[in-house]
């Protein structure tokens, strides 16, 4: 391959995990690179040295913990000194170091290959371990014995090599610490094949304000050190080798994101309240207990959809209801909060991987999931409801079900929840008498049955995502038709506007919790619609609201109204882009996206 | 000395890590030897990893055993700590 080949531009995506916007040069970080080599030792008397070797590759590892540790407490929140701390222990722990050491005594091979062994010993104990969250504790394991291993090999005195103030790390896969290093080092940002939002690192990138992507998959044999690259955390993406153009938009993203967040948060705090008086309620859409901190920094007023879905991915077995509880039980009634709004299992379709058992699917969207799936296995499906029903007890609480395309569906929820909750009141256990009662629109056949099924329940969630995608008819993972997929095609908005009409009219609140919900270009004419609440990534409310506050209700029906009339989606997409980029010239300065 | 107690877990989340490294910073500072027990298991109580493949989750009933010179302020204060859920939720 020539020089060529490798200043093609290409643009990666993957989750982004810590928002912001770096401009930078590609360092190649290979954590696993050290070339380990495992031998057994030539002779019984090596193994005292062996031992001697990895006892100092243990001090080493310890003081380099310690010194981030301090480092890092100088500098970010508590939050993220904990996972330090589990991994001193673990560098400290007994156990780990007297079977390492019988390894290399017992069966004469050096170090690397006895820490593996150990790892190896500890993989298959945690695997049989029930909770997931303890079964994840060997990524933790596997991190201290990375680093032992690299100290083993010597040299190193970094945990992340000292890169220089424009260097951007590109790596399989980061620890915690590496994180925490790479904030001490400046380290512009970071990208990785692996990971995901929750994981430790990506938990620590955010706490350190460090612009990451994970889980890009391949990104490391994609990019050579010194090649130039933008990592754009808020939007998940990596541009490889952008040309002078693309560094120019990107630069100004960048500046924008940085003013932004400064005075975005002060709008944050304030009610999503337009200038002639009309109050929008505005959710978060969070899927893990984690975010909620965030959901409350950025301006959510409630949790407007929290997907339940992470409750049971990546298990063997099904979760029970203690486990539905105490996630469940840690959104609602939260200080600062006013309601949680719990969508009930929604898996099948593009999220679900592990299953429990279920049959692939030729066509998992129209298939056999969601609301569809759980009236089929109702007795799984009364586990989850038993605990809503359980944490409603202790604030607020709307349950919400998706995916329903007809009356029976939702009757049928109901029924199956009444009888749950009913048996708790029976059992003298405490359930909310308060708690509401909705459905996801997200189905076109709902939104067409919407009068009738606003007779059932006490509040609409349009599912923007879903609806789009089902009423457009296109596949939203399949890139040859994405560029159909539009938010504003007048019928989506006949679609909505239906819907809202209609819910009002039969005194039904109606939410909106997909992507578009939080998009800033379409607040005004979201406002104009005359929506009760917005639900989106925590992340984007700030902008969201600062949006409604300087705008009026009046001007966003003339809006609304104006944008009805157009029959072409791209005339309308035209229309109401310049039209925010004039009445909000600060908000929408950069092109593109 | 030998001192035998059992405690029930009361914090929500159970013997995650955070608490666990509790536990083993409290214990390590004790002479006596230490072991955790659940459902016929035993963990070295002394023993970050160890605590942690017990896998204790909200309500799972844990028994604490010190053998030694300071086996019984080991039990107490340990049994200070889960009793007051680890000082967590």
């Amino acid at each position: 391959m020539g020089d060529d080949a490798g200043k093609r531009t290409f643009v990666l995506k993957g989750i982004g995990v810590s928002p912001g916007i770096v401009i930078g040069k590609v360092h190649l970080f290979d954590r696993f690179d050290a070339r380990v080599s495992f031998y057994r030792l030539r002779e019984k008397d090596l193994v005292s040295e062996e031992v001697k070797r990895f006892k100092a590759a243990l001090k080493e590892s310890e003081k380099q913990l310690l010194e981030v540790k301090n480092k890092l407490r100088e500098l970010a929140g508590r939050e993220p000194l904990y996972i330090i701390d589990v991994h001193l222990l673990i560098l400290k722990d007994k156990m780990f170091i007297n079977h390492t050491i019988k390894y290399i005594k017992d069966l004469c091979i050096n170090a690397e290959w006895a820490i593996k062994m150990t790892i190896d010993r500890y993989r298959d104990i945690f695997e049989k371990v029930e909770d997931e969250y303890l079964k994840g504790r060997i990524s933790d394991i596997r991190y201290v014995g990375q680093m032992i291993t690299r100290n083993l090999a010597g040299g190193k005195k970094d945990v992340v090599p000292d890169i220089g103030a424009k260097g951007i790390i590109i790596a399989v896969d980061l620890s915690p610490a590496d994180t925490a290093q790479m904030m001490i080092n400046k380290v512009l940002g970071f990208a990785t094949d692996m990971g995901g939002k929750t994981s430790h690192t990506a938990i620590v990138a955010r706490a350190v304000e460090i612009p990451a992507v994970v889980g890009l998959e391949s990104i490391t044999k994609m990019v050579r050190t010194n090649d130039d690259i933008i990592v754009d955390g808020s939007a998940g993406l990596v541009v490889v080798n952008p040309d002078p153009e693309m560094i120019k938009v990107y630069d100004d993203k960048r500046r924008h994101f940085e003013i932004a967040q400064e005075s975005f948060l002060k709008y944050a705090k304030l009610p999503a309240v337009t200038r002639d008086n009309y109050k929008v309620d505005i959710g978060g859409n969070i899927e893990f207990i984690e975010e909620i901190p965030t959901a409350i920094s950025h301006g959510a007023e409630g949790i407007g959809l929290y997907r339940t879905e992470f409750i049971y991915i990546n298990k063997e077995q099904l979760p029970t209801e203690e486990e539905h509880f105490s996630n469940y039980r840690s959104i609602v009634g939260v200080e600062g909060l006013k309601w949680a709004t719990i969508r009930t299992f929604d898996l099948g379709g593009d999220k679900f991987y592990s299953d429990p058992k279920l049959a692939k699917e030729m066509n998992p969207q129209l298939g056999l999931r969601a609301i569809r799936f759980c009236l089929k296995e109702v007795d799984m499906f009364k586990v989850q409801l038993r605990a809503i029903a359980r944490a409603s007890a202790f604030g607020k609480t709307r349950i919400m079900f998706p995916m329903i395309s007809g009356i029976e569906e939702i009757r049928e929820a109901k029924r199956i929840f009444f009888e749950v909750k009913d048996d708790l009141i029976t059992k003298g256990i405490p359930v909310g008498d308060d708690i509401e009662i909705g459905v996801m629109i997200e189905v076109p056949s709902a939104v067409i049955i919407a009068d009738e099924l606003a007779k059932e329940v006490d509040f609409f969630s349009i599912g923007t995502n879903d609806l789009i995608q089902y009423a457009l008819a296109i596949d939203r993972i399949n890139e040859r038709v994405t560029y159909l997929y539009e938010p504003l095609h007048p019928a989506v908005l006949r679609l909505i506007k239906q819907v809202i009409d209609v819910g009002h009219k039969a005194g039904v609140r109606v939410a909106m919790c997909g992507e578009m919900a939080g998009e800033p270009a379409y607040v005004m004419i979201l406002l104009g619609l005359e929506i009760d609440e917005l639900s989106m990534n925590p992340l984007a409310i700030p902008r969201v609201k600062k949006i409604i506050q300087e705008s009026t209700l009046e001007e966003s029906k003339a809006l609304l109204e104006k944008v009805m009339t157009f029959s072409s989606a791209a005339v309308i997409r035209e229309f109401v882009y310049n039209y925010m980029h004039e009445r909000f010239p600060e908000e929408f300065q950069t092109n593109g996206t | 000395m030998v001192v035998i107690k059992t405690f029930e877990i009361k914090n929500k989340l159970g013997l995650h890590a955070r608490v666990a490294a509790k536990l083993i910073n409290v214990s390590t500072r004790f002479k006596s030897k230490i072991f955790f027990e659940r459902d016929g298991k035993v963990a070295n109580g002394k023993s970050l990893l160890s605590i942690l493949t017990l896998a204790c989750p909200l309500g799972s009933r844990l028994t604490i055993r010190a053998e030694g010179m300071d086996a019984r302020e080991a039990v107490e204060d340990l049994g200070k700590l889960i009793k007051d859920k680890f000082g967590e939720d």
